[in-house]
């Protein structure tokens, strides 16, 4: 079973190795003169006002908390889809059921209008 | 894979299995993290800038080379000559790590392709679940480019792709579930055995679906907003340049090639068609050459897109996501379960045609009601007018 993984295991240090290597041969040929005003923070030739790292609208993390609602319903969902050819008929019922109270979730966000962008 | 090692302990009979193992292992790997990446964002960015120079009745590069052919080549020298610039403020380590592992996470994404007959990295049994969890890699990637730049334009560019990841991975997620409901598996090799017919003909929905939020998921026009230089420069990628600049393009590039291949994988019959099979070095070859049409077509597709569509706005975005594609996805998959308990289609025919018109019913019943809430707020707006002006 976990023998399956050995290759993405080669992988995983092959597909590093990428971009190593070709950071690193840029960083052989790339000219290095660096000022303060090139490294200053990029915003349209002014001085950026204020800090970046700020406390940001609520709005996304609504989404995120339904991106968990429904992602964690999707893995519940893949073992059915995998075995449905050996479930009897009742396992559609189930299933049915299942979606439907987070179908129930999803209106309901809707008309709380959570998924409005405001 | 199994058939070379095979072909390697026969060929030399005092090597054992396991190292014969690791020595395709360590080929096939370097092939696709070295080879692959290099071939196929040489080959996609000639093309994307020839197809949309001719959707825009231009000539697009014919400068170097013959046709403009070796511009890869031009790019990649400039890129390599370019100073690179850390900003002052920026967080060095993840800044430095964000360009990495966007590039690591488009590679991973390979070892479950399909690319021909008996051709797999690794036929993992959840195959096509950890081609959505690499997927949330590249989101992280985006991420932490964005954090760490430093910069209010990449933060915002990194939070609009978050939100824009998060809310289309759903329809991804519930399309393929479909599949494997239609396929009884999770394995790619698997659900490509399956298609005797593409799932494209029995499923057209779940592809339509799959398809538009997989361009999404790669951010690409009309859901590049991540990147709307008309609004926030080039989003979360604004600070980086030289090399590590060229790292977000060449991992954008191999998710486009990885998301096409998936979805040929999963709707199109992946590498089949006739002629092609394990059975001899011609049915492979013949295998890979489909595989690549077939992904090069979508590909295509996906560049023809992007020349004839606007950008959309993020509310547009997200109310596409949640109110429309969700909804059907769920709707579908309810649908293509009904159906494939229906105790009188026991026939694989039957069995095909039910799926069609479940696809069928659903896709005419969310049309519908998709026109009757345009209409309602429509007439609700224009009440609203004339509310004004009376």
């Amino acid at each position: 079973m976990l023998s399956e993984f050995a290759f993405v295991g080669v992988l995983i240090v092959f597909a590093s190795l990428l971009p190593i290597a070709g950071l690193g041969f840029a960083w052989l040929v790339r000219p290095k003169k660096p000022n303060p005003i090139k490294k200053s923070t990029y915003e349209c030739g002014l001085e950026t006002i204020g800090g970046t790292w700020v406390q940001f609208r609520a709005q996304y993390y609504i989404f995120a908390l339904m991106f968990v609602v429904f992602d964690v319903e999707a893995v519940f969902l893949l073992p059915w889809a995998v075995a449905y050819d050996q479930l009897p008929a009742y396992a559609l019922i189930e299933a049915v059921i299942f979606i439907a109270i987070l179908a129930l979730a999803l209106v309901y966000a809707w008309r709380k209008d959570a998924l409005r962008w405001s | 894979m199994e058939a070379t090692i095979s072909w390697l302990t026969t060929l030399i009979p005092q090597l054992p299995v396991p190292t014969a193992r690791l020595i395709v292992y360590v080929v096939y790997s370097a092939i696709l993290a070295f080879a692959a990446p290099v071939v196929l964002v040489v080959a996609y960015t000639y093309m994307e800038r020839k197809v949309l120079a001719r959707l825009q009745d231009r000539i697009g590069p014919n400068r170097a080379g013959p046709l403009g052919i070796l511009q890869g080549l031009a790019d990649a020298v400039k890129m390599l000559t370019k100073e690179d610039i850390t900003p002052a403020k920026a967080d060095r380590i993840v800044f430095n790590l964000a360009p990495m592992l966007a590039v690591v996470a488009a590679v991973l994404v390979f070892a479950v392709l399909p690319v021909a007959p008996g051709v797999i990295g690794t036929d993992l049994k959840v195959g096509i679940l950890y081609v959505v969890a690499i997927g949330g890699l590249g989101e992280l990637a985006a991420l932490m480019a964005g954090w760490s730049s430093n910069n209010k334009f990449a933060l915002i560019g990194a939070f609009r792709t978050v939100a824009q990841l998060v809310s289309y991975e759903i329809p991804i997620v519930l399309a393929i579930i479909t599949v494997v409901l239609a396929s009884g598996s999770m394995q790619l090799g698997a659900i490509v055995a399956a298609q005797d017919v593409p799932f494209l003909f029995t499923l057209p929905v779940a592809f339509l679906i799959f398809f538009v939020a997989s361009i999404a998921e790669i951010g690409r026009c009309p859901f590049d907003l991540l990147e709307a230089e008309s609004e926030i420069v080039a989003g979360f990628h604004t600070e980086y340049s030289g090399m590590k600049f060229a790292m977000f393009f060449i991992g954008e590039y191999m998710h486009l090639f990885s998301a096409a291949g998936i979805a040929t994988a999963l709707f199109l019959g992946g590498w089949r068609g006739p002629g092609a099979g394990e059975a001899s070095i011609l049915g492979v070859l013949l295998g890979f050459v489909y595989f690549l049409a077939k992904t090069t077509l979508l590909v295509f597709v996906m560049m023809w897109v992007r020349g004839t569509l606007f950008r959309i706005r993020i509310d547009h975005l997200l109310d596409f996501g949640w109110k429309f594609l969700v909804p059907v996805a769920l709707f579908l998959l309810v649908a293509v379960a009904f159906v494939l308990k229906v105790p009188v289609l026991n026939s694989p025919t039957f069995r095909w045609l039910g799926m069609l018109a479940a696809n069928g019913v659903v896709i005419l019943v969310s049309l519908a009601l998709v026109v009757l809430a345009a209409r309602h707020s429509r007439s609700a707006a224009l009440r609203g007018v004339a509310g004004v002006d009376g």
